[in-house]
């Protein structure tokens, strides 16, 4: 508890088990706040919630065997959106190592591929030194979960505490600075380039650079568009915001990528939600790539000026670089009649329905609209996770949360969790599906009895709606397995949990609605009926060029 | 495509480029990591998952004993080898790499070979043997077991070599390298 405290926690997300309760009897009286979930997946998704929205380290608890396994998903939902946890697993008796014991499961080797770093105690002493490395490790760099499995006997044994003060990682020194040569040339690539694009990403946020990159883009009229997991690095909306790039971004985003002569990769990885078809993305632009991570450099698109390091400290240099050159800010003027043509062409939208229906799209433009915009958000996966993504403008670094890499079905409701936890003021909301609510739906109880006040809002479709879509567009409408009925009754299930639970029919009086919900005190469930079969557009067919969207 | 009647100024030619992913030859890894346990199935399970082939590997002490060495070949061909150092890099029980060039590098790999040898094919096995400075360090009435140290062509010539008298069983430990010493070539 000692070390937990000296690392700055305050709070755990977890479930006991026969092979932590030593830890869990240092909790009693701890000091530090235990949040009792009711499945470890709901406990690795808080703290990767809490996480998210304070830029803190999360930490979650399991037992040995299941409670472990049960953290696998949480573990590489973390790895893939690079998002700072500790796990922390009870371990069987070193007697019992490999002998199949009861509870017993290769927790270290089952996430061996799913981890920024693990280590497995072996002598109780070792457990100071292990948990600052673990901390050190998963903050630093580029963040990462990371897995501490502590056998039972070892957790057991009382060791004098003596506070660590250094970590010796000789493999581990993360490059933070970037190269001033290649920051020069990066700014001299921009003050020369006519049709450049900022393309920014999670990383910007995971760096704390909001700020700096909107000084960064707004040195000059730079086009800036960040992918999912990237929205809030730069303050929508805003003329120079395009809106988020990818399978399901604007269509300017996407055709300023596909046009672009220079894009300016700040902390994203080219994923293939991105680029569409790798041999025909972005034809005409060089690139410059700026990643924490050198492994991401030129790991899909080969970077013509890469620059290793922190992106806040780049983002000031280059700005610095960039003013320094004095380039004319008239000649991105074409590019911008360009880009607003394709804006004025291309808008976002949607049909409205003629009757009382609420269109998806319409019940995120309420919410937007009922929170002032404020809120944090965190969704959950599907169809529901895009239009909240397409439909809410997030002007700030940490008020987005969502399962980008791993696409978790679930992550929506415990990250909500941990976001409130970590953020008390402010409102949380949870954007959901009726299909991905199910995966956590226990969690309502978590937030029943610890009075986490989150308002997690339905898009109600009866569907695993982005499945549907899938199978409509390119399956021929053979919907397979996923009309999910009107099962659960979501009003009943929020009651019996001890939430409130609140059912919205009305499109004329929704916004309304929505803002008396959230108003309401405690965890509020919303179940909203949305049109059954809405598409989430515009998209890029998988394995098709960007420029190519459809709908 | 910018607009029309607007002339292409950008010149980032002077930009130095990507540099070609694949080498195309042969590499030798010599990577020291931290004697801990498990250290090796991480590097490994990286390979797998990373879908890198590994042509041989061999792992030994070093002359400090918190440090093992690992050596592994790979075919620079299929892999991007950059991506292959800046994956291990990431393992933080790794300390430090070094992709060895064949030309400043000395390697080399012991093989066993097991072959039949009885009668008048004796006499020709321990000929062969000689040829390629090997020891023969078993013999039984019908075979003989022989000893190979040398580069990988070597040790792959005596095997087409030995092969026609029967090779009942062989054994190869995989490379392992040294650089050269500075400037005593
Ligand atoms: C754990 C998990 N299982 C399966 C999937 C595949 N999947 C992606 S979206 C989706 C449908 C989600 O349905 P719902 O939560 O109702 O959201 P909607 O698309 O209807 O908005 C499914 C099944 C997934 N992402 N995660």
């Amino acid at each position: 508890m000692e070390c937990l405290k000296a690392e700055g926690v305050d709070v755990v997300f977890g479930l006991p088990g026969g092979a932590n309760i030593p830890t869990y009897d240092a909790l009693y009286d701890g000091g530090i706040r235990h949040i009792l979930v009711r499945h470890e997946a709901g406990g690795g998704h808080a703290a990767e919630g809490y996480a998210k929205a304070t830029g803190k380290v999360g930490v979650a608890f399991g037992t040995s065997g299941p409670g472990a396994t049960n953290l696998v998903t949480p573990i590489m939902d973390a790895m893939m959106d690079s998002v700072p946890v500790v796990f922390i697993t009870g371990q069987v008796r070193t007697d019992l190592l490999g002998t199949d014991g009861f509870q017993e499961a290769d927790v270290i080797g089952i996430t061996m591929p799913a981890v920024k770093h693990s280590i497995m105690i072996q002598h109780p002493t070792e457990i100071p030194r292990a948990v600052k490395e673990a901390f050190h490790i998963a903050r630093t760099g580029r963040p990462g979960p990371v897995v501490l499995d502590i056998p039972t006997d070892l957790s057991k044994a009382d060791i004098d505490y003596v506070p660590i003060t250094d970590v010796r990682l000789p493999g581990y020194q993360p490059t933070t600075e970037g190269n001033v040569k290649q920051v020069r040339q990066a700014a001299k690539a921009l003050a020369a380039a006519r049709r450049p694009v900022i393309y920014a990403g999670g990383g910007v946020i995971l760096a704390d650079a909001g700020d700096e990159l909107a000084a960064f883009c707004r040195a000059d009229r730079f086009p800036v568009t960040t992918t999912l997991n990237g929205l809030g690095a730069y303050p929508a909306p805003d003329p120079q915001w395009l809106g988020m790039l990818g399978m399901h971004g604007t269509r300017t985003a996407n055709y300023a990528m596909d046009e672009a002569d220079l894009i300016c990769c700040v902390g994203a990885r080219f994923d293939d939600r991105i680029t569409g078809k790798l041999s025909e993305f972005a034809p005409r632009a060089k690139f410059i790539h700026i990643d924490v991570d050198p492994a991401e450099i030129s790991k899909n698109v080969p970077a013509h000026i890469p620059i290793v390091g922190d992106a806040k400290g780049i983002l000031v240099k280059l700005k610095a670089e960039y003013d320094a050159l004095g380039a004319d800010p008239g000649r991105l003027s074409g590019w911008w009649q360009r880009i607003e043509g394709w804006q004025l062409k291309h808008p976002l939208g949607y049909e409205e329905s003629e009757d009382t229906e609420i269109k998806p799209q319409r019940l995120i433009e309420a919410v937007y609209e009922a929170t002032g915009g404020e809120a944090i958000i965190t969704t959950d996966v599907g169809q529901h996770q895009m239009w909240a993504a397409q439909y809410y403008h997030y002007k700030r670094p940490r008020q987005w949360i969502s399962s980008g890499g791993l696409g978790t079905m679930g992550f929506g409701l415990p990250a909500a969790m941990g976001a409130a936890v970590g953020c008390p003021e402010a409102t949380v909301v949870c954007l959901t599906g009726d299909g991905s609510i199910q995966m956590n739906a226990q969690e309502f109880a978590t937030c029943a009895q610890e009075a986490i006040p989150v308002k997690v809002i339905i898009a109600n479709n009866g569907y695993l709606g982005m499945v549907r879509q899938w199978q409509e567009l390119f399956w021929e409408k053979r919907y397979s397995s996923v009309d999910m009925g009107r099962f659960p009754d979501f009003v009943k299930l929020a009651e019996a949990y001890g939430c409130t639970g609140v059912r919205l029919t009305n499109k004329d009086t929704l916004v309304d609605d929505i803002r008396a919900a959230i108003a309401t005190p405690g965890p509020v469930v919303v179940d909203v009926r949305v049109t059954r079969e809405e598409n989430t557009y515009p998209m890029i067919v998988p394995g098709e060029a960007a420029r190519d969207m459809v709908g | 495509m910018g607009e029309p009647g607007v002339k292409e100024v950008l010149s980032l030619e002077d930009l130095e480029s990507a540099g070609s992913v694949r080498s195309g030859r042969k590499h030798i890894l010599s990577i020291l990591v931290e004697n801990k346990p498990g250290v090796l199935t991480r590097i490994t399970s990286l390979f797998a998952r990373r879908g890198f082939n590994i042509d041989t590997l061999s792992v030994g002490p070093t002359d400090d004993d918190h440090i093992s060495r690992i050596t592994i070949t790979l075919d620079g061909a299929n892999h991007p080898i950059d991506q292959v150092t800046k994956q291990l890099h990431k393992l933080v029980n790794v300390l430090k790499i070094r992709d060895l060039e064949p030309a400043d590098a000395v390697s080399r790999e012991l093989a066993m070979f097991k072959v039949t040898a009885d009668g008048n094919q004796r006499a020709e096995v321990m000929q062969l043997c000689d040829i390629f400075r090997g020891k023969v360090i078993d013999v039984t009435k019908r075979s003989l077991v022989v000893e190979i140290t040398g580069t990988v062509d070597k040790i792959e010539a005596f095997e087409r070599n030995v092969r026609p008298f029967g090779l009942i069983e062989m054994m190869r430990t995989g490379e392992i390298a040294i650089s050269r010493g500075r400037g005593e070539t």
